[in-house]
């Protein structure tokens, strides 16, 4: 095929930008229900932060359109984020894995230095400047890179049908560190995630069950041991007392998933009007910028306007779905797979907490909650999607 | 999309996606069906609660309106006190949840933090008082006695008292104009309990726990118009109680003001001169038991004859309102409802209840004529009367032959009306009663008013009572069991009485129409009553319900909703009876029992009727009355074991009515001292900014008027001691 991007190549071609627009270009190649669905998602999070935050004085100051503008200025970085990444492509990224994996886990050691800083209960930020980053978001991608690397090797040479136990071992060890030390934070959600992505991209790498199957196993036991071991911290049992119990202490433990309840709750069927939401202008309910940014959505826009953000994220997952399936090696399909295990899992907990079906943990909504690394993180994940999509070879 | 290539992967891995997309799609699914459970189907549920979360109420009580006299002179109003509060969630906001600022204020007000700190901390199960017991987003009271320099302190230094307020506050006060108490007619309020709180929590005027209700008198008749309406903001509030926007708010309305029928000065004397009078009797010693009388109470009732408009009414004991006013204190509680301070709560004018006696007799008189006894017909008043073995004697036994009903009324002969009651009791089938018995001396008695309420408008009107046939049988049924038991047919007085009372009690006998024709034995009866009966002859024959409030009118003085006079009917007799009556009456007040008490009385210019009474009462001093009227006001006055009617109440009435006319000892008229020779009927005028043209009450002074009327008193004194008859 004549296109702009040669088969075998590993980046885009002199002179491709000219071409940017031609039929068959990038832009052309690009999977825009993909695109339009996260954009929209980022928009209509950035009327919920703004929402949320408006009148939350000790946040915005005297302006209140800081927390908006801020927003705004982090979905522009994200876009830009995914046009390099697409500029680049997953296979030139491919190449710069080990640099990639070993800076993003230099970063998640740094948090445990004195550079490291807590922000409700979880030391999981280093401040940099006067800009706070969280090296695990980053950690999410490096680790489906690095495992896509090791596991697709091989299969994608056309040396075996299925990663070798070797392979796996090795896949496992990559990921195994940085989730060592993200536990160490401690930042139990992203540990979660994390190891929900190993899961994924097992799952997609054609490994035997009997890996499958065995990390589900250590997973229920690491989960086990964890909980007898009194490796958590007490603000994290008593998140789960209150998951399981939620009409304990409404004023202590269990008021921020109480409040969280009521507020989506009392949206009813259309919301009470962005802007109009009694629970999110008295702030009643904590972190609603972040965490909790779900809640502003339920109270203000209704199941309407909430039903739509899941509708949204159901496009972004199923167009992944898409990409995972259709792209010839296996490299592309794995990543894709880490990626939509990811999303899922962290929107589905997001959201599970919200509505009291999941125990509360510090992880925001992709795509809407504010926070710049997360946002970076999703948007150059959605590059690496598209990349995929781009580069699929045209023939076998 | 047209040209899939061939991906070249394995079915394993091609399944493995297919099942991550199913999970994938069923976490999204589990979302969606949780979000409409809890948006669509429980939506409402949850609405309720985000509306308890972040509305609160904040309630302005409504000034409480006032009480005035006939001329607009308050009796009841507010007084205005400095009250310093603080704002629970100001301090609340503060880093050290308002510490410094209590302990600044405690030293202006010159109390101990620690006593500034408790007043402003929540009660819960922990916590003991004092600590504020209502809402946390009321302003909490701290003091409500500042002395206007620490008010201004706090208020010029607000930056250093941020959530301290010293704003001026209405609190009730009994003014006691010219020194009129008129304390049991006001009554009192006390604090709202908790059921009444639970009971108006979601009506349009919730109390607040420092609310105050008319538990008595004119401040509970008239609750409701005095209280007006709390005005009610709902704020809306965010997690912190930070106000953010009111949603709603009622501005709520003062109460209204209720002009009495009561002039704060002849209410004055009334109270000066029953109290007096009462001083006076207890000077004195009863024949009978050879003791001091005790005159342990007594009431007196002004009231307007034409309209049944109560211009004045006392009791007494009386006792301070105010003592009521910012919560009664224990003492002063236990001090109002012992027996040794004989119960000055009871308004006696209409809660006391006594045998009228002879006072009764205008009844019993228009009873025979309704039994076919011609008024001017000839009875023989004879010194006693026999019935069986007992004898009914007459007053010191004293016979005047053959006279008319009017001159039994003027001379108060009991023998005439013994005979007459006797008669109709025969007439009636005497031991074996007809089927249908006329009862015509019961029946008036009930149609006169009796034996039941009069309908003033003030609360616990007791109803006296009528001993008729039925009475008898229920009184009987309810006291046999005990009577049989103590009665011996030998034993002492009271164990014969009650050997017979087992026996035939529950029947009327002879004796008992004897005794009840001339007002004694079992029949009770109030002030107010007889104030209402004899209210009726003077006016013709309307039996009307006292009222004590002659106007609602709101706080501007626009509106304005007249209590109109109502009656409860007619006297049961012709207009000539009521003449007859009419006339006997002015006889008593010239030439009969109460003559001597109106020597001098200018009956030419203001016909002066009266009738004396003097009541026994098993085991106590005889309670003395006395009815009297003119054309245009009615004077009953009762004193309980304080001698004859005349006796006891006749100068105190005597000086009322010279105050009301502007009259001198001699009958001397000079109607610029009059207080109120014309009843009042204008209505006082309030001004739209709620002020009140009222006169000034000039405190009564008998003294001017002591010469004569202790000459008088020393007078009346030594004639009485050949026996005047009542």
């Amino acid at each position: 095929m004549a296109g702009g991007f040669s088969v075998s190549g590993y980046g885009p071609e002199r002179g491709s930008w000219s071409k940017l627009f031609a039929r068959d270009a990038v832009t052309r190649r690009l999977d825009w229900p993909l695109l339009l669905a996260a954009v929209a998602l980022s928009l209509v999070g950035s009327a919920l932060v703004y929402s949320a935050t408006r009148n939350r004085t000790e946040l915005v100051g005297d302006d209140p359109y800081s927390y908006l503008f801020k927003h705004i200025l982090n979905i522009g970085i994200g876009l830009a984020l995914m046009a390099g990444t697409i500029w680049l492509g997953h296979r030139t990224l491919r190449t710069a894995v080990p640099i990639l994996y070993g800076l993003s886990v230099f970063l998640v050691l740094l948090v445990l230095t004195p550079l490291g800083a807590t922000i409700n209960g979880a030391h999981a930020w280093i401040n940099i400047g006067g800009l706070s980053l969280q090296p695990s978001e980053f950690v999410k991608i490096t680790i489906i890179l690095g495992m896509a690397m090791l596991l697709a090797a091989r299969v994608d040479a056309g040396d075996r049908d299925h990663p070798d136990h070797r392979t796996v071992v090795q896949a496992l060890g990559l990921a195994f560190v940085p989730i060592m030390v993200t536990m160490l934070m401690p930042d139990l959600g992203s540990v979660m995630v994390m190891a929900v992505i190993v899961l994924g991209v097992l799952l997609a790498s054609g490994a035997s069950n009997r890996w499958v199957l065995g990390l589900l196993g250590t997973g229920a036991a690491g989960a086990v041991a964890v909980w007898q071991l009194g490796l958590l911290d007490d603000y994290q049992i008593a998140r789960f007392a209150a998951f399981a119990n939620p009409a304990l202490d409404p004023a202590g433990v269990g008021y921020n998933t109480n409040q969280a309840r009521i507020a989506i709750g009392s949206g009813g069927l259309t919301g009470s009007g962005l802007g109009n939401g009694s629970q999110t202008t008295g702030q009643f309910v904590p972190e609603q910028q972040t965490d909790f940014i779900f809640t502003v959505a339920g109270e203000e826009l209704g199941f309407l306007g909430a039903g739509l953000i899941l509708v949204l994220l159901g496009v972004v997952l199923w167009r992944a779905c898409r990409i995972a399936r259709e792209t010839s090696e296996l490299y592309g399909t794995i990543v894709a797979a880490g990626i939509i295990a990811w999303f899922a899992f962290q929107a589905f907990e997001n959201v599970g907490m919200t509505l009291g079906i999941m125990p509360v943990a510090g992880l925001p909504l992709p795509f809407v909650s504010y926070g710049g690394t997360s946002m970076f993180a999703v948007w150059i994940a959605i590059g690496l999607l598209q990349s995929i999509r781009v580069q699929r070879p045209m023939s076998a | 999309m047209t040209n899939i290539p061939e991906t070249g992967r394995t079915p394993r891995v091609r399944i493995r996606l297919v099942i991550i997309q199913v999970l994938v799609f069923s976490l999204l699914l589990t979302l969606g069906g949780r979000l409409w459970y809890l948006q669509v189907r429980n939506g409402e549920e949850y609405a309720d609660e985000a509306n308890g979360n972040h509305v609160q109420r904040v309630v302005d009580p409504a000034v409480r309106g006032s009480i005035l006299d006939a001329t607009g002179v308050p009796l009841a109003d507010n007084q205005t006190r400095l009250v310093v509060s603080a704002s629970r969630t100001e301090l609340m906001k503060m880093k050290d949840d308002g510490d410094a600022v209590l302990t600044r204020l405690a030293g202006v007000l010159g109390m101990t933090p620690k006593e500034v700190g408790d007043k402003v901390r929540l009660c819960d199960a922990k916590t003991p008082q004092p600590c504020w017991n209502g809402s946390p987003y009321q302003p909490i009271p701290i003091t409500d006695e500042a002395t206007p320099r620490q008010a201004l302190q706090i208020r010029e230094r607000a930056e250093e008292f941020p959530g301290i307020s010293a704003e001026p506050t209405a609190v009730r006060r009994y003014a006691a104009p010219g020194g009129a108490q008129t304390s049991q007619v006001l009554g009192y309020l006390s604090p709202v309990t908790d059921a009444e709180i639970q009971a108006a929590k979601d009506t349009a005027s919730p109390y607040l726990r420092s609310d105050s209700v008319g538990r008595s008198g004119l401040e509970r008749t008239y609750d409701k118009d005095l209280r007006g309406k709390a005005g009610v903001t709902a704020y809306e509030v965010d997690k912190l109680g930070r106000v953010m926007g009111k949603t709603q708010s009622d501005p709520g309305r003062p109460g209204s003001n209720v002009v009495t029928s009561i002039d704060a000065r002849v209410q004055r004397v009334a109270e000066y001169e029953l109290n007096e009078a009462m001083k006076t009797a207890r000077l004195e010693t009863d024949k009978i038991t050879g003791r001091k009388y005790e005159a342990d109470s007594g009431a007196v009732v002004v009231m307007e004859s034409k309209t049944g408009r109560v211009v004045s009414m006392a009791s007494q004991p009386d006792y301070d309102p105010n003592a009521w006013v910012g919560g009664i204190s224990g003492k002063d509680y236990a001090k109002l409802t012992t027996k040794k301070s004989n119960y000055p709560l009871l308004n006696r004018a209409i809660q006391g209840q006594a045998p009228p006696g002879s006072i009764f007799k205008v009844v019993s008189a228009s009873a025979a004529v309704r039994g076919g006894h011609p008024f001017d017909g000839k009875y023989n008043c004879s010194s006693s009367y026999s019935l069986g073995n007992r004898s009914f004697a007459n007053f010191e036994s004293k016979g005047y032959g053959p006279i008319t009903l009017g001159r039994a009324l003027e001379v108060s002969c009991n023998t005439v009306f013994y005979a007459l009651g006797h008669s109709e009791w025969k007439r009636d089938g005497g031991n074996q009663p007809k089927k249908s018995p006329s009862d015509w001396f019961y029946k008036t008695a009930r149609d006169f008013g009796l034996g039941k309420e009069t309908g003033v408008d003030l609360p616990n009107e007791v109803t006296g009572r009528i001993p008729d046939r039925q009475w008898k049988k229920d009184f009987w049924k309810a006291n046999k069991d005990v009577w049989c038991k103590q009665g011996k047919k030998d034993g002492d007085y009271a164990e014969k009485i009650a050997f017979e009372n087992c026996l035939e009690g529950n029947r009327l006998k002879a004796g008992d129409s004897v005794n009840y024709a001339i007002g004694q034995g079992d029949v009770l009866v109030t002030p107010i009553q007889m104030a209402t009966i004899y209210s009726a002859i003077s006016n013709g024959g309307t039996l009307y319900d006292p009222t004590v409030g002659k106007a609602v009118i709101s706080p501007d003085g626009k509106q304005v909703e007249e209590i109109k006079p109502k009656s409860h009917g007619k006297l049961p007799v012709d207009a000539k009876t009521v003449a007859d009556l009419n006339k006997a009456l002015a006889g008593v007040a010239t030439n009969g029992t109460a003559a001597w008490r109106f020597g001098g009385w200018p009956q030419d210019k203001i016909p002066m009727h009266a009738k004396t009474g003097t009541a026994q009462v098993y085991g106590k001093q005889t309670t003395g009355w006395l009815a009297t009227y003119t054309d245009d006001y009615t004077i009953v006055m009762t004193i309980s074991q304080g001698g004859t009617g005349s006796g006891s109440a006749g100068p105190a009435v005597r000086k009322i009515y010279d105050a009301i006319y502007g009259l001198d000892a001699k009958g001397q008229q000079n109607l610029k001292k009059a207080l109120l020779p014309k009843p009042q009927s204008a209505l006082p005028k309030i001004q739209g900014d709620g002020s009140i043209d009222a006169p000034e009450v000039k405190p009564y002074d008998p003294q001017k008027e002591e010469p004569p009327a202790e000459q008088e008193l020393a007078a009346g004194l030594a004639a009485q001691a050949p026996g005047r008859r009542d």
